[in-house]
C-alpha cells in the first residue's frame, strides 16, 4: 500500500460529508438563499453519534444490523476504488463485480432494516429501492464493461489508472457516452433528484428517506455517513473519467479534489434546475441510461 | 478403493429404504437405520468425489463405471444435499406419524439418489440411462407422496411428461453416438467431430432432453408445480440437484466432441441468459413460497448454463481462459446453488412445519419465535441473492470474469460480454426477491394467528440447515482452494491438455485468495462498526421500546404492511412481457363504492399460454377427426389406405436418396 493510496483512504473516510455540504450550498446560493454551513453535516453526525437510539417493538436483530452492515459494506467497497489513477488498496481482476456486489450487500440489508419495522411507507420505500436498483444494475455493469474495453484492463485500478486518459484518444465518443450513463446512475443510486428528492416533505413520494424513517442515533449516523460515502464514490469515479489527469503527485490530488468537489457542484447544478420525475417515469431513465451505455459499448466492439 | 466407496453409495442408499420397510414395527428405529444408511453411503460418495477431485482415478469400464472430474463435482453436490434431506426428515417426514407414506418416501428417495450417484458416474450410455430413469420413476413418486392432493397429482403428471419427453430425446442422442462411434462406451464415442450433421442433430436433441430436466426456459414449466408439490426435504434434493442431472448431462455429451462450432456456445449462452431473466422475473411473482424458490432455480441453471455457454465458447475459439473461467464458474455454481436452494427449501419446510402456510402474504414477522431458522435463511437468502462474503458471489463471480476475458478478444466472441449485464440485472431481480420473501415472512408484524404462534423446529431439523449454512459461508470465505480441482475437472471436460488450463487456473485462484481477503475486510468492519455503535449506545441509558411511526397512524393493525405482491407489483409491471397475470375482481367504482373483490394470478407463460391451449385444440382436432368415420366401413378403410400411402410416401418424398 502506496502512501497516496492511504492518503486516499484517509479522503474517503474524511470528505464524504464536506461533499454533501457542497451539494446543499451550490443549492442554496442558487436559490438565493444563504443556507447551512458547508460543514454541516460533520455537525450533525456528531449529534447522532452522542445520541441513544429509539427501537420500535416490531422490530428486530436485523433492523440494528442493517446499518452497520450497510456502512461496512460501502466503506470496504472503497477499499477496491483507485482514486485520482493510484492503486487502490486492493486490486485484482474483476474486482469491479465485487464493488458493485458490496453496493448491492448495503441496499438489501438496508430494505431489510426498512421492512423489519411493518410500516407501510417503509415498505414502499424498500420496494422502489430494490426496483430502481435493479434496473440501474445493468446499465452500470455496461458503463464499466465501456471502461474495460477502452482501457484493455479488467481491474478497477486498471481501468481508472494511467490507461484511462490515454483512451479518451481512440475511444472518446463511447467513454463520453458511458460518463453520461454514469452519471445518472450516482443520482438515481445515490437518491438524488431527478430520481429521488433528499428534501421531500411527503413520506408516500419518498424513495431511500423514507426507508430510514425509523432509525436514530448513531444508527441514523451510520446510514447519512454511508449515503454520503457512496455518493463519493461516484464522484471519485466520474471526475477520474471526465477529467483525465496531470503529471506529479500533488497536482493529480488536487485534481481529484476538485473533480469530486466539482461533481457535488454538479449534483447541486440538476437539483436546482430539475424537477423530480413521476415515479412511474424512473424506470424509463434507468432503462435509457442502459441503452446509452449498450451503445458506448458497441462503438467499440464494432 | 474409490470404486468400492463409488458401490457403497449406489447400493447403501438404494437399499435404505428396504430398512425403514423391514422395521415398520419400530418407526423410530426403522427411519434411523435408513437415515445412517443414506448418510453412509452419502459419506462414501463425497470421500470418492473428493479423492477424484484431488487428483485421483477411479475406472471400472467392464462395469460401466467411471468417475472423472466432472461427475465428482456432481457427486459431490448429491451427497451433501442427500445426506442434509435425510436427516431433516427424521423430524420433518416422520415414520411413527406418517407410517406408509414416510415408507414410500424413504424408498423413493434412497433410489432417487442411488440413480444419481449412477449415472454420474457412468461410463456407458446403457448405465447412464438406467441410472437416469431410476432416477426419474423415484421423483416421480416422491412427488406424488400426498397422493390425494390434486396439487400433488398436477405435479406428478406434469413431471412425468416432461420427463419422459426428456428421455425419448436421450434415447435417440445416444442411438445417434452409438451408430457413429460404435460401442455405449462414452470412451469409445469421445472425440467424435462435432462438425457434421451428426454433432448438429446431437446437440440439439441434447439440448431438449436435458434442457427438460435442468429446467431451461422454455422447458422450465413443469418444474415449479412438481416441486412445489413434494415434501420439503425431497424438494430440496429436488431442486438442489436432481435438476442438475441435466446440466451434466449436457457437459457430458457436449465433453464427446471436438472441434464445437461456436453456435453451440452461443445457443447455451442465449438459453441461460433467458433462463436466468424469466426465470427471476417469474419468481419475483409468485405468491407461494416453494414455487417462489422454485423459479428461483430456473434463474440459477440459466447462471449455470450461461458459465457453461462460455466454456463452449471458449473450446469453440481455443481460448483456454474461458473455458476454465466458463466450466468452473458453472461447476462451482452447481454445488453453491445445491447447498444454498436446499437450505432454502429446508428453511420454508420448517416454515410450513410451524405455521401450516406457505402463502407469503399469510406470514410476517417470523424472526422473532424461530430466530435461529431466521439466521440460517437469511444466509441462503444473501447466498443466492450471490452477496459477498458468500458463496454465491464466487461462482458469479467466476462467471462474470469469464465474460471480461471475452470482452478483450478480438471478433465477435467480444459480443459475448453482453451476458455480464444480464446476469447482473438477474442478481439484481434475485437480491430483490429475497429481500421480498425475508421482509414479507420474516420481519415486521405477524399477519396472522398461524404466523403468530410459529415455533422454531426441533435440533434435528435445524442442524442440516446449519451445516449447509457453513458449508456457504467456507465457500464464501475461501474459495481460493478450490479452483485447482474445478481446473482439473475443466481439463476433463474440455479434452485440452491440463497444463494449457494450468495458467488461467492459477490467475483465477489469485484473484479468488483477493475476493476472500475483502470479505474478511468486510467481515471486520461489520465488527468495527458494530463495537462503534454498542461504545455509542451504552454512554446513554436505553430508551423504552415503542410503536413504529407510520406517519402518525395511531391505530397500526397488521394489514397495513407492504404485502409480497405489493412489494413486487413495480417490477413485475416491467416484465409484462414474460410474466402474464391474471386479474380477477370488481374494482371500488363510484363514489361509494359498494363491494370490491380483486384476486391476482400468476400464470406460466409456457404452460398456460401455450401448451395447455395447443392441447386443447389438439383434443378439439381429435374429436371431430373422430365423428368423420363412424358411418361407413367403406369410408373407414379408405382413411386407413389413405393414412398408410401418406406415412410411406412421405418417406420416399423426403428421406434424402444415399
Amino acid at each position: 500500500m502506496t502512501p497516496r493510496t492511504l492518503l486516499h483512504l484517509a479522503l474517503l473516510l474524511a470528505l464524504p460529508p464536506l461533499l454533501l455540504g457542497v451539494v446543499n450550498r451550490t443549492k442554496a446560493v442558487l436559490a438565493g438563499r444563504r443556507g447551512p454551513p458547508v460543514l454541516q453535516h460533520y455537525f450533525d453526525l456528531a449529534k447522532l453519534l452522542r445520541k441513544g437510539a429509539v427501537y420500535s417493538r416490531t422490530t428486530s436483530w436485523v433492523f440494528r444490523a442493517g446499518p452497520v452492515v450497510g456502512l461496512a459494506a460501502i466503506a470496504t467497497a472503497g477499499l477496491l476504488l483507485s482514486m485520482g489513477g493510484a492503486p487502490a488498496a486492493l486490486t485484482f481482476d474483476g474486482d469491479f463485480v465485487l464493488f458493485a456486489y458490496l453496493l448491492g450487500l448495503a441496499r438489501f440489508v438496508t430494505a431489510l432494516a426498512a421492512l423489519d419495522t411493518g410500516s407501510p411507507f417503509e415498505g414502499m420505500g424498500a420496494a422502489r429501492e430494490v426496483t430502481f436498483a435493479s434496473l440501474a444494475e445493468p446499465a452500470l455493469f455496461l458503463c464499466l464493461l465501456v471502461l474495460a474495453r477502452a482501457t484493455g484492463s479488467l481491474s478497477l485500478g486498471g481501468m481508472l489508472g494511467p490507461a484511462l486518459p490515454a483512451a479518451w484518444d481512440h475511444a472518446a465518443p463511447a467513454l463520453a457516452l458511458a460518463a453520461i450513463g454514469l452519471f445518472v446512475l450516482a443520482l438515481a443510486e445515490n437518491a438524488r433528484i431527478p430520481v429521488d428528492d433528499p428534501n421531500t416533505h411527503l413520506e408516500l413520494t419518498m424513495i431511500h428517506e423514507v426507508m430510514v424513517l425509523d432509525h436514530g442515533g448513531p444508527d441514523l449516523a451510520f446510514i447519512l455517513y454511508g449515503a454520503a460515502m457512496k455518493l463519493f464514490l461516484f464522484g471519485a469515479i466520474l471526475s477520474r473519467i471526465v477529467l483525465g489527469h496531470c503529471e506529479g503527485a500533488l497536482a493529480s490530488e488536487a485534481l481529484l479534489l476538485a473533480g469530486v468537489l466539482g461533481f457535488g457542484v454538479g449534483v447541486g447544478l440538476v437539483e436546482s434546475f430539475m424537477a423530480r420525475l413521476r415515479m412511474n417515469r424512473v424506470p424509463q431513465l434507468l432503462v435509457g441510461a442502459s441503452v446509452l451505455s449498450a451503445f458506448a459499448l458497441v462503438l467499440l466492439l464494432r | 478403493m474409490i470404486l468400492a466407496c463409488l458401490a457403497g453409495a449406489i447400493a447403501l442408499p438404494a437399499l435404505s429404504g428396504l430398512a425403514a420397510a423391514g422395521l415398520a414395527r419400530r418407526p423410530a428405529l426403522a427411519q434411523g437405520t435408513a437415515c445412517a444408511l443414506l448418510c453412509a453411503g452419502a459419506a462414501l460418495g463425497a470421500g470418492a468425489g473428493a479423492a477424484v477431485l484431488a487428483g485421483a482415478r477411479a475406472e471400472a469400464a467392464e462395469l460401466g463405471f467411471r468417475l472423472d472430474g466432472v461427475g465428482a463435482v456432481f457427486l459431490v453436490a448429491i451427497c451433501a444435499v442427500a445426506a442434509a434431506g435425510a436427516v431433516y426428515g427424521l423430524r420433518y417426514h416422520r415414520q411413527a406419524e406418517a407410517r406408509g407414506a414416510a415408507v414410500r418416501v424413504q424408498l423413493f428417495y434412497g433410489l432417487a439418489v442411488a440413480g444419481m450417484v449412477a449415472l454420474v458416474a457412468a461410463s456407458n450410455a446403457i448405465v447412464f440411462l438406467v441410472g437416469w430413469e431410476v432416477m426419474a420413476l423415484a421423483n416421480f413418486f416422491l412427488v406424488l407422496t400426498d397422493h390425494d392432493r390434486p396439487e400433488a397429482q398436477r405435479g406428478a403428471f406434469l413431471f412425468l411428461m416432461a420427463t419422459h419427453v426428456g428421455t425419448l430425446a436421450l434415447f435417440a442422442v445416444f442411438a445417434l453416438l452409438r451408430q457413429a462411434a460404435g460401442s455405449f462406451d462414452f470412451a469409445a464415442m469421445a472425440g467424435l467431430p462435432a462438425g457434421g450433421a451428426l454433432g448438429t442433430r446431437v446437440f440439439l436433441l441434447a439440448l431438449v432432453g436435458f434442457g427438460l430436466k435442468a429446467g431451461l426456459v422454455p422447458f422450465h414449466f413443469w418444474l415449479p408445480p412438481a416441486h412445489a408439490a413434494a415434501p420439503s426435504h425431497v424438494s430440496a434434493l429436488m431442486s438442489g440437484v436432481v435438476v442438475k442431472t441435466g446440466i451434466y448431462g449436457l457437459l457430458r455429451v457436449t465433453g464427446l466432441f471436438d472441434g464445437i462450432p461456436p453456435w453451440w456456445g452461443a445457443a447455451v449462452l442465449a438459453a441461460g441468459g433467458a433462463s436466468a431473466v424469466i426465470g427471476v422475473a417469474l419468481a419475483l411473482a409468485q405468491h407461494d413460497l416453494k414455487r417462489l424458490l422454485a423459479f428461483h432455480t430456473v434463474e440459477n441453471v440459466g447462471i449455470i448454463a450461461l458459465g457453461a455457454g462460455l466454456g463452449l465458447l471458449g473450446r469453440a475459439r481455443g481460448e483456454p481462459a474461458l473455458v476454465l473461467l466458463g466450466f468452473a464458474g458453472a461447476a462451482l455454481h452447481v454445488v453453491n446453488h445445491a447447498l444454498f436452494k436446499s437450505l432454502l427449501f429446508l428453511g420454508a419446510g420448517a416454515i410450513q412445519h410451524a405455521t401450516g402456510t406457505r402463502e407469503l402474504d399469510r406470514l410476517g414477522g417470523l424472526a422473532r419465535g424461530m430466530r435461529a431458522t431466521a439466521i440460517l435463511f437469511a444466509i441462503g437468502a444473501a447466498a443466492i441473492a450471490g452477496l459477498p462474503p458468500l458463496n454465491g458471489f464466487v461462482s458469479e463471480w467466476l462467471v462474470y470474469l469469464g465474460f471480461l476475458r471475452a470482452l478483450g478478444r478480438p471478433g465477435g466472441l467480444a459480443f459475448a460480454a453482453v451476458g455480464a449485464p444480464l446476469l447482473a440485472l438477474a442478481g439484481g431481480l434475485a437480491a430483490a426477491c429475497f429481500a421480498k420473501v425475508l421482509g414479507v415472512v420474516f420481519l415486521g408484524t405477524p399477519r396472522t394467528a398461524e404466523a403468530e404462534g410459529a415455533h422454531e423446529p426441533p435440533g434435528v431439523m435445524l442442524a442440516p440447515m446449519a451445516a449447509l449454512a457453513a458449508a456457504c459461508a467456507a465457500i464464501g470465505l475461501a474459495p481460493a482452494a478450490l479452483v485447482p480441482p474445478l481446473g482439473r475437472a475443466a481439463a476433463d471436460w474440455s479434452r485440452l491438455p491440463a497444463h494449457l488450463l494450468a495458467g488461467p487456473a492459477e490467475e483465477a485462484a489469485a484473484g479468488a485468495a483477493r475476493v476472500s481477503a475483502v470479505a474478511l475486510a468486510l467481515l471486520a468492519l461489520v465488527a468495527a462498526a458494530w463495537a462503534l455503535r454498542r461504545r455509542r449506545l451504552a454512554a446513554r441509558p436505553a430508551a423504552p421500546a415503542v410503536e413504529t411511526w407510520s406517519c402518525g397512524f395511531s391505530a397500526p393493525t397488521p394489514r397495513i404492511q407492504y404485502t409480497g405482491s405489493s412489494f413486487a407489483e413495480l417490477l413485475v409491471a416491467r416484465f409484462r412481457w414474460a410474466v402474464p397475470v391474471r386479474r380477477e375482481g370488481e374494482l371500488p367504482r363510484g363514489p361509494f363504492p359498494a363491494t370490491a373483490s380483486f384476486r391476482t394470478h400468476v400464470l406460466d407463460p409456457v404452460l398456460d399460454l401455450a401448451l395447455v391451449p395447443a392441447a386443447l385444440a389438439y383434443r378439439w382436432l381429435s374429436d371431430r377427426a373422430r365423428r368423420l368415420n363412424v358411418r361407413r366401413i367403406q369410408l373407414q378403410m379408405l382413411l386407413v389406405l389413405a393414412t398408410l400411402v401418406a406415412v410411406l410416401g412421405w418417406g420416399f418424398v423426403w428421406w434424402p436418396i444415399p
